[in-house]
């Protein structure tokens, strides 16, 4: 049984790579923006209740972009 | 036929069909005959070695072809030889520029996604610090002679550096709020008769009565300061911060 050779994506297909993994990464980083906002309105208004999901959301925003990233730099 | 590619390419290495050396007697000595390299490949059409020789494909088409954005282009696609002396010497392969900086710029968006958790972390840490902080203490604020119906006093609760207002309305009822505005901390101005409280500095307006937000940028509703009136004495007991 041979080994599958590896496909090796053109500039053009990586740079269209890229951009589309920019746009998601965007979204998620301004997703993260408005959950701080509204967690730090809410803490301020001694609101407690959203803090640790709000934490727990971000974080998991945050591992979304940081596997994407990796994903990007082994292209 | 003339033009047959098998026919060319059988007059080129000089190979005859019948077997018989072409060239003229004695012309072989010293050297390889064409029959001599003719034989290294294999004369059947459907050789692999004869890819590209037999006219079926030519030969070119198996050289690797390059990608038109693999070829360094000038921003004002001119050739590179029209190009200034000094985009000569430090040319700058564009398409790989762009590739390279929307990279970095995915980079720099995590980052900033790693300081958003970092704030939603501090927050988090402040909240469990606050829990643990003790409730603020009852103070005496003022006399109730010395807040008439219609007026307003200042104060500062629960610590020195929180400043308060406390106001009488007409019909006698007291109200006691932060003076800091929700939106930059500004202080408020208490106006009785129009029933609201102005901040000045991006005209911000809360409802006298409630202490509600409404009107300009202010994203909550001014703390409430709650009081007891015990004979002559008003005191302060609580902070109430709302969101709504």
């Amino acid at each position: 049984m041979t080994a599958k050779p590896q496909r090796q994506s053109t500039r053009a297909q990586r740079t269209t790579v890229v951009y589309g993994v920019v746009c998601f990464v965007l979204i998620l980083v301004v997703a993260q923006l408005w959950l701080l906002t509204a967690t730090m309105n809410a803490w301020l208004g001694d609101d407690d209740a959203v803090v640790w999901p709000a934490l727990g959301a971000s974080a998991a925003c945050l591992g979304l972009n940081l596997g994407l990233l990796r994903y990007l730099l082994r292209k | 036929m003339a033009d047959d590619p098998q026919t060319r390419f059988e007059q080129d290495r000089a190979i005859d069909p019948t077997g018989e050396d072409p060239r003229p007697a004695g012309t072989a000595v010293g050297g390889p005959t064409p029959r001599d390299s003719a034989s290294l490949i294999d004369p059947r059409l459907d050789s692999p070695a004869r890819e590209g020789l037999t006219g079926t494909a030519r030969a070119g088409v198996y050289e690797p072809t390059r990608e038109p954005e693999d070829v360094t282009i000038a921003p004002d696609h001119r050739p590179m030889d029209e190009q200034p002396r000094w985009r000569q010497d430090f040319a700058i392969d564009w398409p790989e520029d762009h590739f390279v900086a929307r990279r970095d710029f995915a980079k720099f968006l995590v980052l900033t996604s790693g300081a958003f958790v970092a704030g939603q972390a501090w927050i988090a840490a402040k909240s469990l610090l606050r829990d643990r902080r003790p409730p603020p203490g009852r103070k005496r604020i003022a006399s109730l002679a010395a807040v008439p119906p219609g007026s307003a006093t200042m104060f500062a609760y629960p610590g020195e550096h929180d400043p308060c207002l406390l106001i009488r309305l007409r019909d006698g009822k007291l109200l006691a709020y932060s003076q800091k505005c929700t939106h930059l901390s500004c202080a408020v101005v208490p106006k009785i008769d129009q029933g609201i409280l102005h901040c000045p500095c991006h005209e911000g307006v809360f409802e006298l009565a409630t202490g509600r937000n409404i009107a300009g940028p202010p994203p909550r509703p001014l703390p409430v300061i709650e009081l007891e009136v015990a004979g002559d004495d008003v005191y302060a007991i609580g902070v109430l911060e709302r969101t709504t």
